[in-house]
């Protein structure tokens, strides 16, 4: 049911019944490292090319959700997948053998929750009981999608993030499944924001303001209050960008400065690590932190209320070349351990 | 677009982010720039000079300097060592001949994996063909200019 | 010996200097520094300014790509002077080619046995 201007409410509240996460060799050296599921040393996995190395940590992120909750791929409903690449190709590939009905999406890095939305809509709606929803990048793939060719002996600005290399994926159920397992309870899919930015090096103040008015929007919505959820989750503002989120948020009365963290902020040590600048991007780094130690420490009920905003910035090089801004959406969903 | 949340217009955010980020360490990247920039032409100097003392002229002698420093920023490329350096000296290795080969090495090896023609050969000049462009066109332009003086006197 | 490697340094270090700033300052990606750079030479060649330069640093002002825009436009410069018109399309690359053609074979051998790795 849609409750205020945007946000949906969803009263059969689908069950996250489990998630799934791959990282590369540098995110599984990161802080968070003990906590995905399968950490691979090899930037290639094995593979030839970058693309087909990012394919894998799809793929494999996939078969391993598979394996946890012991289901056969014929038993999937639908699968929703995204990736950075031109033509979402880690996406096509991965679930080219998997024979499972496809949809792929593209919202940058804020896929991995565009796709969380529309499964857990389904299956609200009865459409489908078991729906698979995934996301990937990779560092040097997208290097070479978006920016210089990686030996290229050149300097990152502070403001520049680092693209994850990674993958994570998380399967939406009915309720009627007995496990236990968090729901999800309301789902603010955002408008596209673009406030002018058209630094590429400087993403983060460019998706910041959606995720702001995505935030708000929802909090409006709902009726609730920041201190409502236990933590504000967003995917990869990094530093800067989670700064101008907290302020931009300020300014408008509401502070979630107590209970917001960034996946970006979290996945690498971007104190200490002078390559990462500002922090992780990436469709895989909301991916594989949430699916990785988020939905973990969900159950395990450390914490039980989560609102979780995946920003991804719509540009292509070819429309910044021709001198266009980045148009920046944010998506959110509420995840809770309890249903009231 | 409802963009009242902000009470800012494109300009003032621009702005805010810009007062917003954290700046450059820019004393520092130049002084790793004139660091690097400056050996890197020394060890040109070292190899003009030594061809010249030994009974090359030097014209010759400056040419094989050129194509030494072509080779050791290649060179450098392949072993994954030119970017590392890059990322400290900035300017200072991107600005010398030595940067020049490192942006015909870099993208020949990474667009390898889409083959020897459409992807190392075609895209061998994707940063540095633009160098050759304006710096021939240029040169064609003085050249011009040069040659009606030459006539008019 | 020393002073002339000392004057070579500061050249080449003062023109990285720029450069560096101007990355950092404006926002101008490396690949238009190089292209900024190149076009430089050849204007400041022309204006009779970047001999001085050479005279004064050697290879700390050949070595910079602006060194290659003095190179193609002293080319030029000196091909029309003996060959006339056609020296103007003749004199740029003739003086680089060296340097073009290092650049090609070095760059097709160092592909050949080098692998993209990650930062």
């Amino acid at each position: 049911m849609k409750i205020g201007k945007q946000t949906l409410k969803l009263e059969n509240t689908p069950k996250l019944l489990e998630t799934s996460s791959s990282v590369g060799p540098k995110e599984a050296d990161g802080p968070l490292g003990n906590y995905f599921d399968i950490k691979v040393n090899d930037i290639f996995f094995g593979e030839k090319t970058f693309e087909k190395a990012e394919t894998k940590f799809l793929t494999t992120a996939i078969n391993n959700l598979l394996q946890k909750v012991s289901l056969q791929n014929d038993k999937i409903d639908y699968i929703f997948s995204g990736d950075l690449l031109n033509q979402c190709i880690a996406s096509a590939y991965s679930v080219r053998d998997l024979e499972i009905p496809f949809f792929g999406l593209y919202g940058a890095c804020s896929t991995y929750v565009e796709g969380m939305i529309l499964a857990s809509i389904l299956v609200n709606s009865g459409m489908g009981e078991k729906i698979i929803y995934s996301a990937s990048s990779h560092f040097c793939s997208s290097e070479r999608q978006f920016r210089m060719p990686l030996e290229h002996g050149n300097q990152r600005p502070p403001s520049a993030q680092y693209t994850v290399t990674g993958a994570g994926c998380g399967l939406i159920t009915t309720s009627k499944i007995e496990k236990k397992a968090p729901f999800i309870t309301y789902v603010t899919p955002g408008k596209i924001v673009d406030l002018g930015i058209n630094d590429m090096a400087n993403m983060g103040a460019a998706m910041a303001p959606a995720a702001v008015m995505t935030i708000l929007t929802h909090l409006e919505d709902t009726g609730r209050k920041p201190e409502y959820y236990d933590a504000i989750i967003t995917g990869d503002l990094g530093n800067e960008g989670s700064e101008i989120l907290i302020d931009l948020c300020k300014k408008n009365g509401v502070d979630i400065s107590k209970v917001h963290t960034d996946c970006g902020k979290e996945i690498f040590d971007t104190i200490n690590d002078r390559d990462v600048n500002s922090g992780g991007s990436g469709c895989g780094c909301i991916a594989s932190v949430f699916s990785g130690y988020f939905y973990q420490k969900m159950k395990e009920q450390k914490i039980n209320k989560v609102l979780l905003v995946a920003t991804g910035a719509l540009m292509s090089p070819i429309s910044i070349n021709q001198g266009e801004s980045i148009p920046s959406i944010a998506h959110a969903v509420a995840i809770e351990n309890e249903v009231n | 677009m409802d963009t009242n949340k902000f009470n800012m217009t494109k300009e003032e955010y621009k702005e805010y982010v810009d007062k917003k980020s954290e700046n450059s360490p820019i004393l520092k990247n130049v002084l790793l720039a004139f660091l690097v920039g400056g050996i890197i032409c020394i060890i040109g100097q070292v190899v003009t000079n030594c061809l010249i003392a030994k009974n090359i002229d030097e014209k010759t002698a400056k040419t094989f300097s050129t194509v030494f420093l072509i080779f050791l920023g290649a060179f450098l490329t392949s072993f994954n060592l030119y970017s590392k350096l890059g990322k400290y000296a900035g300017a200072g290795s991107v600005v010398p001949i030595t940067g020049f080969s490192n942006s015909i090495v870099a993208p020949a090896i990474e667009y390898k994996a889409e083959g020897y023609i459409l992807g190392l050969g075609s895209n061998m000049f994707k940063i540095a063909g633009p160098v050759l462009v304006y710096g021939i066109f240029c040169s064609f332009i003085y050249g011009v200019i040069y040659y009606v003086i030459t006539m008019i006197r | 010996m020393l002073m002339e490697y000392l004057k070579v340094f500061l050249t080449g270090g003062i023109i990285c200097s720029i450069a560096q700033v101007l990355i950092d300052k404006t926002k101008i990606t490396p690949a238009r520094i190089l292209v900024l750079f190149v076009s430089l030479g050849v204007v400041f060649t022309g204006l009779g300014l970047y001999q001085h330069i050479v005279d004064f640093g050697k290879s700390g002002a050949t070595v910079p790509i602006s060194g290659f825009g003095y190179s193609l436009a002293t080319g030029v410069k000196e091909a029309i002077d003996e060959k006339g018109f056609i020296g103007i399309f003749t004199g740029g690359v003739t003086a680089t080619s060296a340097g073009i053609a290092a650049a090609v074979i070095f760059g097709f051998l160092g592909a050949l046995i080098a692998k993209p790795k990650a930062k």
